[in-house]
């Protein structure tokens, strides 16, 4: 059991997870083959010497304001609040940032401290395709090799972002085996990067994975709730009362609440992939239908069956589609500091079209699962209420699949 | 004493190296995988190292990772290696180590599999994804049941964690000759016998090298310098081609018997 002093989140005490073994409680650190051990001792120490360079802070500063387009607006969604007739929505943009997407934060933060470690290469996996374009473009922009893995039926339903990462100079490797989905393409990276790992740094795409991955993604994308809470300070005037955003390893949720997470006031909600509804298993709905396990070096709640074999899962959303959640939201779920919720794929898709007719914002399938949280609690809350949503990407990739769904007769416009 | 410390006491005061043939347990059966244990051990296998079939192996090269495919369509289980043990511990007293991951571990119990691999006559364990470290519950189960704890050392292991790794070992160390993935390549990386030596100043446990051997005479290298000389791949691969024809075990024993050989040979050659 999690001791009880790691039960709370103390507002006036600094927050000091993950500790010093890369812990947050019982979840998260560093479950790998001894080959990968040592790179990442160095990664972390070569992370920890980044944040306390200024210089490596002002190029990251520098290319947030202005390659990536940060600050990210914060939006009053007016119509889609005047629609469900309860509390204020708004909208955190990150649909608009750089290469369309949160995952650029991570993505160039990472690449940075690649080029400063004086690798050459860089690898990524992706689901949805927007984790392995911001890597990517990123490579571009720093000039580094990349090579990014990705399923082959994830690939097939992203083929957009396919043909982006290849327009970008990336080599893009198909992954066939087991699921052939974010999970596989996962287990291909980490077999390239304890076979490369002398010249090739792992962009892990994710707050998951062996410490200090999910510290490093978190740092890099927490500049969200950030600019949030200044933007709606300047807005409102107050603190929000309720921040959605949808998890699949979890990183633009932590990103949107890490920075209110000792504000007491401001509840939270993860919206993870219903899929066909937990009770099918079709789904990556992990705290309605894991249990505690180890997957991908991280210690979290792991949809598996009763001999710990992985499970398949199924989402509507390829960057859903994955059997682990971040270790740190483990441990906030277990510590009830975060609600977790999941959208099954048919209220995505109903939410998916509601907010583009109501707001002219194609949302990301991805994003689409928190906007379809919204369309349920928000009705149910008062006017003077305040909801941040995350919106985490932008929808392009999405609208082929999208209408292949409306038009195949799942669903009407 | 465990089978494999007494196993490796005999080996010493021969002056010998020992061989240790990787297998996946249940590809492609698990009758198959017994009779394949029986032929190993005729041929002068000193232990066999049974793989536990993962659907996520992340260490595991293409080879290991079809076999462990075949084993998981017909459902084979951490339960099942472990009751196959029992069964083969009928006729057998060869040294059986099962080298798995985690997560299988983690549902079956730590305790409880500790407690089940000791009455079951399994006499170590190698878990690929739980460094030292890692390991707090894992190693006091193991440990309390009298069951080796094998833990891998890798070419990026600096001094501090080949310290840690030599004293949490029990049984054997087993060194991974390269960093990548299980699988066969076409040489012996160079570094390999100052890195045995290295782990060998921390500890007095034996230290077997794996990952990359298939060949006899690359096996016959290996046995000059380390206590064991481990192959996977090369043998699974056999396993993989000839499935379930009833020349599977024979064709194992004679793809093996060479390789035997050649460590007896290169132990004999380098250390007498």
């Amino acid at each position: 059991m999690p001791s009880s002093e790691a039960l709370s989140i103390t507002p006036n005490a600094p927050y000091s997870l993950p500790d010093s073994r890369g812990r947050y409680g019982r979840f998260g650190g560093r479950y790998v083959p001894e080959t990968l051990m040592h790179p990442l001792l160095e990664l972390e120490q070569a992370y920890v010497s980044a944040q306390t360079d200024p210089a490596f802070q002002a190029d990251l500063a520098s290319l947030r304001e202005h390659y990536i387009g940060r600050p990210t607006p914060l939006y009053f969604a007016k119509r889609f609040t005047e629609h469900l007739g309860g509390a204020k929505v708004y909208l955190k943009r990150e649909d608009l940032a750089h290469t369309g997407a949160h995952k650029i934060n991570n993505a160039l933060g990472q690449t940075l401290l690649a080029k400063r470690m004086g690798k050459k290469r860089v690898i990524a996996e992706t689901g949805a395709g927007q984790h392995g374009v911001a890597t990517a473009t990123a490579c571009a922009l720093l000039g580094l090799e990349c090579e990014v893995y990705m399923g082959t039926e994830d690939m097939e339903r992203q083929k957009l972002n396919v043909f982006r990462m290849r327009l970008l100079g990336s080599k893009v490797t198909p992954v066939d085996s087991g699921t052939k989905t974010l999970k596989d393409a996962i287990n291909e990276a980490m077999r390239d990067w304890v076979t490369n790992i002398e010249n090739t740094h792992y962009v892990l795409g994710t707050v998951e994975g062996p410490h200090p991955y999910p510290q490093i993604c978190r740092d890099f994308q927490k500049i969200i709730g950030e600019e949030a809470r200044k933007q709606i300070m300047e807005q409102e005037g107050r603190l929000p009362d309720l921040l959605i955003a949808c998890v699949g390893g979890g990183s633009n949720a932590i990103g949107l609440f890490f920075d209110f997470i000792k504000d007491a006031s401001v509840k939270m909600i993860g919206v993870e992939a219903g899929g066909h509804g937990p009770e099918t298993g079709q789904h990556a709905a992990r705290f309605a239908g894991g249990v505690v396990g180890m997957l991908h070096g991280a210690m979290s709640y792991v949809l598996q069956d009763a001999h710990g074999q992985i499970m398949g899962t199924h989402s509507v959303s390829a960057g859903l589609d994955y059997p682990s959640i971040g270790p740190e939201h483990a441990h906030w779920h277990d510590i009830g500091r975060v609600e977790y919720t999941y959208a099954n794929d048919d209220a995505a898709l109903e939410a998916f079209k509601l907010i583009s007719s109501l707001e002219g914002i194609i949302p990301a399938l991805e994003s689409a699962h928190a906007i379809a949280h919204a369309v349920k609690v928000v009705p149910t809350l008062s006017k003077d209420q305040i909801v941040i949503v995350n919106m985490s990407g932008r929808g392009d990739k999405d609208v082929p699949q999208v209408s292949r769904f409306l038009l195949g007769g799942e669903a009407t416009l | 004493m465990n089978r494999i410390d007494a196993r490796f006491e005999l080996l010493a005061a021969q002056g010998d190296t020992a061989f240790i043939p990787y297998i996946t347990a249940g590809d492609p059966t698990l009758a198959m995988t017994h009779k394949i244990v029986l032929e190993l051990e005729r041929a002068g296998c000193d232990i066999v190292e049974l793989g536990v079939p993962f659907s996520d192996p992340i260490a595991d090269g293409v080879v290991n990772q079809e076999a462990a495919q075949r084993a998981l369509k017909h459902n084979v289980t951490l339960h099942d290696v472990v009751n196959l043990v029992r069964e083969i511990r009928k006729t057998s007293e060869i040294s059986i180590v099962l080298f798995t991951y985690y997560n299988p571990i983690l549902a079956y119990g730590v305790d409880t599999f500790a407690k089940d691999c000791a009455s079951a006559g399994v006499d170590g364990v190698l878990c690929v994804d739980l460094p030292p470290g890692e390991d707090a519950d894992y190693k006091r189960a193991l440990d309390a049941n009298g069951i080796a704890t094998i833990f891998l050392a890798a070419p990026t292991s600096p001094p501090d964690r080949i310290a840690l790794i030599a004293k949490s070992s029990t049984g054997f160390v087993y060194y991974v000759s390269r960093t990548g993935v299980t699988g066969e390549r076409a040489d012996i990386a160079t570094t390999v016998q100052g890195m045995v030596a290295s782990i060998k100043q921390h500890t007095s446990t034996p230290v077997a090298v794996g990952f990359g051997i298939s060949s006899p005479a690359q096996a016959m290298e290996v046995a000059g310098y380390a206590d064991g000389v481990i192959v996977g791949s090369a043998i699974v691969r056999l396993i993989g081609k000839s499935g379930e024809s009833l020349d599977t075990p024979k064709m194992i024993y004679e793809f093996v018997k060479p390789l035997v050989d050649a460590t007896k040979s290169g132990a004999t050659t380098a250390k007498v």
